[in-house]
C-alpha cells in the first residue's frame, strides 16, 4: 500500500506489538514517579504504533497463532494510533486527577499498568489466529477496563463497575459457548486438537462444517460479542462504565474496545458467510443494529450527564456500524469500515474535550456547562467540530460514510433505509439540541484556563476532517479490499 | 464398555444439572454456598471422567483447578465473608421459586430441544454433554437475574462458569481447556472476592444490589 521499500527489522513487528505493552505491564506496575510513569506509558504506546505501522509494510507470514491480514491491520493500525493520542491525553488528565487528589499515586501506577494491559490483550485479540485465544484475549481487556472503570472507588463507579463485569461475563460466558460450538462443527471434519480452532483453516473449510452447529453457534457469538460491542438489548453497561471511570477510558472503551468485540464478530460471520447451508448472518446484525441506533438516538434527548450522552452515541454509530456489516456487500462493507475508523477517531476526540471540561468545570452535568466557546475558546470549539463531525454534518468523515451507508441501504433495501434515516435525525436533533446549549451562551462555572495539550484532540479532528474533504487513493483501494474480503 | 462410560458421563452431566436446580431453590446463603460447593465437586468427578474417557491427561488439570478452587477454597472464603457481613440467613430472590423452577425446567428443555437438533449427526457421549452443558449456563442466568444479593450473583456466575467447563470438558481433544478454566478461576477469585465486596460493603454496609442502584449516575 505505502511504496516505502521494506527493509529488514531487527524483530519480529508482529510480536512487538505484543510485548511492548506486555512489557509495559511490568515496568509501569513498579514505577512510582508519576511523570516517568506517564511519559513511559506514551512512549511504550508510541513504540507500539510505530511496529504496527510496519506490519503495512511488510506482512509478516501466516502462523498457527498469529496472524496479519488485510482485514485485522486495519485495526491494529487504528487501535494503536487512538491508543498512543489517548496516553498523550491521559498524561495531563491523569495528571490533573492527582494534584486535586480523586487519586493517589498508587492507583496512578495500577492504571498505567492496566493501560497497558488494555493494549496488549487488545492487539492480541485482533492477531490471534485461534478463535479459544482470541476469546482468552477478549475476556483479559474486559477485566483491565472494569478494574479501571471501579478506579474512582465513588458509589456510581463501584455500580458501574460491578455492572460492568457481571453484564461483561455474562458476554464473555456466552461467546466461549459459541467458541465451544464452532470447534464441534469443525472437529469431526479438521480433526481434534489445536488446528480445529485456527480460524485460517477453519475458513478454508467452512463449507464442510455442519451449518445447524454454526448457525447455534453464531447465535451465541453475537449476543456474547454483541455485548461487548454495546447493541442495544445488551448494553445496559456502557453509558455507565463510560460516565464513571476516568475519562481516557472512556476515550479507549468507546474508541478500541467496542471495534475489538466488533472485530470478532466479523470474523464468525464470514465464516458463516462461507457454509452455504447456514443461515445470513446479516439480517440478525442489521436488525440489532438498528434496534440500538433507534434506541440510543431516543435516550440521547434525556441525558444529564455529558459523558453519559456521548456513551449513548457511541452505541448508536456502534448500531450503525454493525448495520452496515450486517447489509453486507462491497458497498456497505465499505462504508461501514469508514464508518468504525472514523467514529473512533472522533468519539475518542470528544472524549478527550469533554475530560477537559469537566476537569476545569468540575462537573460532568449538562446543565451546569454552558458558553464554552466564550470561556474556554479552543476548547468550546474544539467540541463543536467534534460534536458536528458526530452528528453527521457534511464536509466532515462521519457525513461522508452515514451518507454511504445510506445510499447502499436505498439502492438494495429502501424500506430498511426509512428506520435507518429516522434514527439518524432523531440522533442529529438531540446533539445539536444539547450542543447550543453547552457551547454558546452566557458562560457558567469554572474560567481557569486549560493545562494540557491540544494537540491529541486537534490531530484527531484534523484527520476527521480531511478525511471528510479528501480520501486518499490507497486507503480506499486498501479499504474496498477489505470490503470484498468481508463478503 | 462404551456404553457404561456413556452413562457414567450422563449421570454426572446430569448431576450437575440436578445440582444448578438445587441452587435455583436455596433460601439461606450458607445453604447455597454449600450446594455450590457440591456442584463444583460434580463438576470435578464429570471433567475427571472426561479425562480418563478421552484419554486426554490435561483435563485432569482442569478437574483439579475445579476441585481447589470451586470446591473449597472459593466457597470457604465467600461463607468467611458472608458470616462477616452478616448475611447469611437470608436471600432475596425476584419472583416466587415455583416460577422460577418453572423457568429453570424450561431452560433445559430449551437446550435439549436446541443441542439435539444441532447436534443430530454427533457422536451421542458429546452431544448429551453439550446438551446439559447448555442447561447448567442457562440455569446459572437464571440465579443470576433471580437473585439481589451480590454474594448469591457471584455463585451464579460461577455456576454458569462450571457449565462451560463442562461444555469445553466434552469435546473432545479441544485445547486451550486449562487455560480457559485458568482464567475464568482467576477472574472470580482476584475481582469478585478481593476486591468488590469488601469495597462495596466498605461504601454501603450492604451487600444488596438494591442499594446500590440508588446511586444511579443519573439520579445524582
Amino acid at each position: 500500500m505505502i511504496a516505502v521499500p521494506p527493509f529488514p527489522l531487527p524483530f519480529d513487528p508482529t510480536m512487538a506489538v505484543l510485548l511492548i505493552p506486555l512489557f509495559g505491564v511490568a515496568l509501569l506496575a513498579v514505577l512510582p514517579f508519576y511523570r516517568l510513569g506517564a511519559r513511559l506509558n506514551v512512549l511504550l504506546t508510541f513504540a507500539t504504533l510505530l511496529s504496527a505501522l510496519y506490519l503495512l509494510v511488510e506482512r509478516p507470514p501466516m502462523g498457527r497463532y498469529l496472524f496479519v491480514d488485510d482485514l485485522n491491520v486495519v485495526f491494529i493500525v487504528l487501535g494503536t494510533f487512538v491508543g498512543f493520542t489517548t496516553s498523550v491525553f491521559s498524561a495531563s488528565y491523569i495528571g490533573h486527577e492527582l494534584e486535586i487528589g480523586r487519586l493517589t499515586p498508587a492507583n496512578q501506577r495500577f492504571y498505567h499498568a492496566m493501560y497497558q494491559a488494555l493494549m496488549f490483550s487488545m492487539n492480541l485479540a485482533l492477531l490471534a489466529n485461534n478463535i479459544g485465544l482470541m476469546w482468552v484475549a477478549v475476556e483479559l481487556a474486559t477485566m483491565s477496563t472494569v478494574v479501571m472503570v471501579g478506579m474512582y472507588r465513588t458509589h456510581a463507579a463501584l455500580e458501574a463497575a460491578w455492572k460492568y463485569f457481571i453484564l461483561g461475563s455474562v458476554g464473555i460466558a456466552l461467546a466461549l459457548f459459541g467458541t465451544i460450538l464452532v470447534y464441534m462443527a469443525a472437529q469431526p471434519v479438521i480433526g481434534e486438537g489445536y488446528d480445529s480452532m485456527v480460524w485460517t483453516t477453519l475458513v478454508t473449510k467452512a463449507h464442510l462444517l455442519s451449518p445447524d452447529l454454526l448457525n447455534v453457534a453464531f447465535v451465541f457469538l453475537m449476543l456474547g460479542y454483541g455485548t461487548k460491542v454495546g447493541l442495544a438489548p445488551l448494553h445496559a453497561w456502557l453509558p455507565d462504565a463510560h460516565a464513571e471511570g476516568p475519562t481516557p477510558i472512556s476515550a479507549v472503551l468507546s474508541g478500541l474496545l467496542l471495534n475489538v468485540a466488533l472485530y470478532a464478530v466479523l470474523r464468525f460471520k464470514m465464516l458463516l458467510s462461507a457454509n452455504p447451508g447456514a443461515i445470513a448472518p446479516g439480517p440478525l446484525m442489521v436488525v440489532l443494529g438498528l434496534v440500538s441506533l433507534i434506541f440510543a438516538a431516543f435516550m440521547l434527548y434525556r441525558r444529564r450527564d455529558i459523558k453519559r450522552m456521548f456513551a449513548y452515541s457511541s452505541i448508536e454509530h456502534m448500531g450503525i456500524i454493525t448495520f452496515a456489516f450486517g447489509m453486507g456487500g462491497p458497498l456497505a462493507n465499505f462504508a461501514g469500515l469508514l464508518h468504525m475508523t472514523m467514529h473512533s477517531l472522533t468519539k475518542s476526540a470528544i472524549f478527550f474535550a469533554v475530560g477537559h471540561i469537566a476537569q476545569v468545570k468540575g462537573t460532568q452535568r449538562l446543565a451546569e456547562i454552558r458558553g464554552l466557546t466564550e470561556s474556554h475558546p479552543v476548547l468550546g470549539w474544539g467540541l463543536v467540530i467534534g460534536v458536528v463531525a458526530i452528528a453527521g454534518l457534511p464536509p466532515l468523515g462521519i457525513f461522508m460514510s452515514e451518507f454511504l451507508v445510506v445510499s447502499s441501504t436505498f439502492a438494495r433495501e429502501p424500506l430498511l433505509a426509512v428506520p435507518l434515516v429516522f434514527g439518524l435525525l432523531v440522533a442529529f436533533g438531540a446533539l445539536m439540541l444539547r450542543l447550543t446549549e453547552v457551547a454558546f451562551g452566557e458562560p457558567t462555572g469554572g474560567m481557569a484556563p486549560v493545562e494540557a495539550s491540544y494537540v491529541p484532540l486537534y490531530s484527531h479532528l484534523a484527520l476527521v476532517v480531511g478525511a471528510g474533504i479528501y480520501l486518499p487513493g490507497p486507503l480506499v483501494v486498501w479499504f474496498q479490499n477489505v470490503a470484498r474480503l468481508l463478503g | 464398555m462404551e456404553r457404561f462410560f456413556l452413562d457414567v458421563a450422563h449421570l454426572l452431566a446430569g448431576g450437575l444439572v440436578l445440582t444448578s436446580f438445587m441452587l435455583l431453590y436455596q433460601t439461606r446463603m450458607s445453604s447455597l454456598l454449600v450446594v455450590f460447593a457440591l456442584q463444583a465437586f460434580v463438576l470435578t468427578l464429570a471433567v475427571g471422567w472426561q479425562a480418563h474417557v478421552q484419554h486426554a491427561p490435561h483435563l485432569y488439570i482442569t478437574a483439579a483447578i475445579a476441585l481447589i478452587l470451586k470446591a473449597l477454597i472459593i466457597p470457604y472464603a465467600l461463607s468467611r465473608v458472608v458470616v462477616r457481613l452478616g448475611i447469611h440467613r437470608s436471600i432475596e430472590t425476584v419472583g416466587g421459586i415455583s416460577l422460577t423452577m418453572l423457568a429453570g425446567m424450561g431452560c433445559v428443555a430449551l437446550s435439549m430441544v436446541v443441542m439435539m437438533k444441532a447436534m443430530a449427526a454427533a457422536d451421542p457421549l458429546t452431544r448429551e454433554d453439550l446438551a446439559f452443558a447448555l442447561s447448567v449456563v442457562l440455569l446459572g442466568m437464571l440465579i443470576m437475574v433471580t437473585r439481589r444479593n451480590a454474594v448469591s450473583q457471584i455463585v451464579g456466575f460461577m455456576s454458569v462458569e462450571n457449565g462451560l467447563i463442562l461444555a469445553a470438558a466434552g469435546a473432545k481433544g479441544m485445547p486451550l481447556v486449562v487455560e480457559i478454566s485458568v482464567a475464568f478461576s482467576v477472574l472470580v477469585a482476584f475481582i469478585v472476592i478481593g476486591v468488590f465486596l469488601f469495597r462495596i460493603r466498605e461504601r454501603f454496609d450492604s451487600v444488596e444490589l438494591q442499594v446500590l442502584d440508588d446511586y444511579r449516575g443519573e439520579r445524582r
